[in-house]
């Protein structure tokens, strides 16, 4: 029975590594670039529920969507501030360029919020789910998080696959330049998928918070490396991908914890990624690339 | 006298596409043989199951007798085969004699220690690597070029740095992929000659795929056809010329 | 002479004359004024640590910039040079007692572990390409932090005694070389600015000793069209473990360097941020650009430090420095104003 408790919480990691790892992978497929200032917008997201909680005591659901609503405003700003002008630069200037953002993001948070950690309230619910004469207890956050992951990805899959912005999103990924000829506008559907993946930050940023109550300026950081790996793990730019990449990380990061060792279950994390990775270079679902001679 | 190249019923598939099949051909030599055919009939192709760059499906290719069929794209030039591209692929941040003196790696050694010491044995060495370097740029007419970035040299000088780079690497047969592609008629004229030049200077047989039939007439001594991966015809350029098979694929029905 | 002269100055040798006497006369400044007018106990702090950054950051160069493969996990191989040489240097104390030799015992003994190191890695590492390399390399930085960070490492008269995960040390009198998370405490400081500088030159020859051999060609060649290289006879494996090797070897040097001159130092200084602040100065300096790197790596690093009296605004504008710079280098208008500048100024240079 603890195994599966275990097993059930890790699950509700890997899904809010799931929601964050989808930012990242569509930000990649279709754009080509590293956002590494993603993780921080989980940061923003966080502290603007906290504060629509806290200080001005707004119902949740409105705190979420407020929270969702200046997540995704911030990502499109950067977008188009800081990562337009570069879309014919080299990949590793983007890549500078999104931790300069990175930093930023974390270093304003410092002076507007200060850098001691927050406690973050239990907006979504307490309480728990008792099952088997009490011994399994499944907390109803854990449910919730898990129910919403899965929501998520089946509405982003509907989303790309039926709607006209979606079918332009993947046409984008698979050829930028073909898409323009085509009458789609690129820069619009970039625009989209950063407000997309942004908003998702900021439903994982909940999610999180009310899972590990502490809110600090480089909150971001760590998830943010762990949903990036997730993200590879699954093979970047696959959605499925990184709801598979996610629920593994999530799984294989708290059994280590509870079986093997807290302080080594980041190494553990990695290792297997990089077993995974040998085994298959392009990730779990990830597509291969042939090259033209 | 024995084929410097032989293949023997050569073949690849993609997926369920045949690409390439039953090709043989035989290279002499001191030769210089063609390889045409219409857009698609494979040619690159077998360029790139030459050099190994794709696996074969089936057949045998052999070099100087030698086995190459199993051999990976380093050991296969290190066994006698270089080759160009028909998309120019230059080391383009590197200057143009470094672009020359790469292709002499294996030729020239000396060890880590040797390049950390700067040992008379290293210093020897690159003296003969920038000389020899300098000597095959002289032949392609870049030698006043050779500090230049690759990636700044115009077209056609890029297509001759890629021989003579191929060149460096002392091989037995030498592939030409559209050597004069995107040259002008005085630029093809000046290129034939050196291709003659290098098969004398080198005595190495050189293959080549060309749609410029001005040039491949004038210049190779054989000529082999593919036509949707198949051989469609082989001969003199006489041959070819007069083969009712050939002018079908060409012209069409 | 006059040959020699002009050797170095030849458009071939301009880079590598340049690096070494920048460095040189950088030296010679610091020294001078060190020794006359006085430098600031803060000033001072940072001479080591920018020594060692430089060396870190011309590794770096050797992957990211020469051999074209994005690494970032580079603080790693500095983990495994720093803590390598805190323990020689700790069990090499009553034995070596000249510290000069001490040093260099234990900087080559980091530099040959990480050294060691990268090549197993780059075994896997280099299977991969692209993003997906990256991403590996960025794993291997953190199994390297977390191992580290569980290692407690002693020594006391029954020898030298080690655990995993929890401290089970039960040392008699003697002491501990790494304490875990707490890192390498209680070390003898033995680096100073001098042997900074002289490792300076040492990684300035072994890259441009490299990059005008044939195995450092043989690299660039495998950067730049991997296909075409191998079609010439290059391993691409080989050359791209070669760079690899070399490029840990010379991390694990700064490392060392960077351990001996605080008498603590915690695992956590090596994470991902390190790396990712390589990676900034090289990108900075401008790939393959050796110069560039030295001059980046120093301004970069000394500049949050000198900004130390705008306090909680330091580092926000160090951010809005990297944004600004990454937009303005890759603006279109900006290069063709460069450009106008630079045929303005030679022009009026020809016409003179």
């Amino acid at each position: 029975m603890t195994f599966l408790t275990y097993l059930i919480s890790g699950l509700a990691l890997g899904s809010v590594y799931a929601i964050i790892a989808l930012g990242y992978t569509m930000v990649y497929g279709i754009a080509k670039m590293l956002n590494f200032a993603h993780g921080d917008i989980i940061m923003a997201g966080g502290y603007v529920a906290f504060y629509a909680f806290s200080k001005f005591g707004l119902p949740s659901y409105l705190c979420i969507i407020l929270s969702i609503a200046v997540s995704t405003i911030i990502g499109v700003i950067i977008e188009r501030l800081a990562y337009k002008p570069l879309r014919q630069a080299s990949s590793l200037s983007v890549l500078i360029t999104a931790i300069g953002v990175s930093y930023f993001l974390q270093n304003a948070a410092q002076l507007m919020f200060g850098s001691d950690t927050k406690i973050f309230p239990a907006m979504l619910t307490e309480g728990s789910l008792k099952m088997f004469n009490g011994q399994l207890t499944i907390s109803y956050l854990t449910i919730i998080t898990i129910v919403t992951c899965i929501i998520i990805m089946v509405g982003l899959t509907a989303f790309i696959n039926k709607t006209k912005i979606g079918k332009a999103m993947r046409a984008c990924a698979e050829d930028k330049g073909a898409a323009q000829l085509m009458g789609i506008n690129v820069d619009t559907t970039i625009s989209v998928t950063f407000a997309i993946g942004s908003g998702l930050a900021a439903i994982a940023a909940v999610l999180l918070c009310s899972t590990y109550p502490s809110l600090s300026p480089t909150l971001g950081s760590m998830p943010g490396i762990k949903a990036f790996t997730a993200a590879v793990f699954g093979g970047i730019g696959s959605i499925p991908g990184a709801l598979l990449g996610g629920m593994l990380l999530g799984v294989i990061e708290n059994l280590t914890k509870a079986y093997i060792s807290t302080q080594l279950s980041d190494a553990i994390v990695f290792t297997v990624l990089i077993i995974v990775l040998l085994i298959k270079p392009t990730g779990l679902l990830g597509k291969k690339e042939n090259v033209k001679v | 006298m024995n084929p410097v190249l032989e293949v023997k019923n050569l073949g690849i598939d993609f997926g369920g596409l045949t690409a390439v099949n039953n090709l043989d051909m035989e290279i002499y030599p001191n030769e210089i043989v063609g390889l045409i055919g219409p857009n698609g009939a494979g040619k690159t192709t077998v360029f790139n199951m030459l050099t190994k760059v794709y696996n074969p499906t089936r057949g045998q290719m052999y070099l100087d007798g030698t086995d190459i069929e199993k051999m990976n794209t380093v050991e296969v030039n290190k066994a006698g085969v270089a080759r160009t591209f028909q998309n120019i692929r230059l080391f383009s941040k590197l200057s143009v004699i470094d672009n020359v003196k790469v292709g002499m790696n294996n030729h020239f050694e000396y060890s880590l220690f040797d390049m950390i010491f700067h040992t008379r044995k290293r210093n020897e060495n690159e003296r003969l690597i920038e000389e020899k370097a300098l000597d095959l740029l002289k032949i392609f007419n870049l030698h006043e070029l050779k500090d230049v970035e690759a990636s700044a040299l115009p077209y056609g000088a890029q297509r001759r740095l890629e021989i003579a780079r191929a060149l460096a690497t002392n091989p037995k047969v030498l592939l030409l992929d559209e050597p004069a592609a995107g040259m002008n008629p005085q630029e093809t004229e000046d290129l034939m000659n050196t291709i003659r030049f290098v098969r004398d200077q080198f005595n190495i047989a050189i293959l080549l795929i060309e749609h410029d039939m001005s040039l491949v007439m004038n210049i190779c001594e054989r000529i082999y056809v593919l036509n949707y991966g198949t051989l469609l015809a082989k001969g003199s350029p006489d041959d070819i010329k007069n083969d009712e098979k050939v002018v079908k694929a060409y012209l069409g029905d | 002479m006059k040959n020699i002269f002009k050797n170095l100055f030849s458009k071939k040798n301009l880079s590598r004359t340049i690096s070494f006497l920048m460095v040189t006369l950088a030296y010679i400044l610091i020294e001078v004024m060190m020794n006359t007018v006085g430098m600031s106990r803060l000033f001072k702090s940072l001479l080591v640590p920018t020594c060692c950054y430089i060396i870190l950051a011309l590794s770096l160069n050797l992957v990211v910039g020469i051999s074209g493969e994005l690494s970032l996990g580079h603080a790693g191989f500095m983990a495994i040079g720093a803590f390598t040489a805190v323990i020689v240097s700790g069990l090499t104390l009553t034995t070596v007692t000249n510290d000069i030799l001490r040093l260099i015992i234990s900087v080559a003994a980091g530099s040959i572990v990480a050294g060691i190191f990268g090549f197993i890695i780059s075994v896997p590492v280099l299977k991969l390409s692209g993003d997906y390399l990256a991403i590996v390399t960025l794993a291997f930085g953190q199994i390297i932090k977390s191992l580290i960070t569980n290692i407690y490492l002693g020594i006391d008269s029954k020898g030298l005694q080690m655990s995993f995960v929890t401290n089970t040390l039960n040392l008699e009198g003697g002491k501990m070389l790494l304490s875990g998370p707490m890192g390498a405490t209680d070390t003898a400081k033995i680096s100073n600015f001098t042997s900074g500088f002289v490792m300076i030159l040492i990684t300035l020859f072994v890259i441009y000793s490299m990059i005008n051999s044939k195995y450092g060609r043989a690299i660039m060649s495998a950067r730049d069209n991997r296909i075409a290289a191998e079609s010439i006879g290059i391993s691409i494996t080989r050359t791209k473990t070669l760079a690899f090797v070399v490029s840990s070897i010379l991390a694990g040097m700064a490392g060392a360097l960077y351990a001996l001159n605080y008498s603590t130092l915690q695992p956590a200084k090596f994470d991902f941020n390190t790396s990712i602040l390589a990676l900034v100065y090289v990108v900075f300096g401008g790939l393959g650009n050796i110069n560039g790197t030295i001059i980046s790596t120093t301004i970069l690093y000394i500049l949050p430090e000198l900004l130390r009296s705008l306090q909680d605004y330091r580092m926000l504008i160090y951010a809005i420095v990297l944004i600004v710079v990454m937009q303005l280098t890759n603006s279109a208008k900006v290069k063709n104003y460069l450009e106008k500048l630079n045929k303005k100024f030679f022009r009026k240079g020809a016409a003179e």
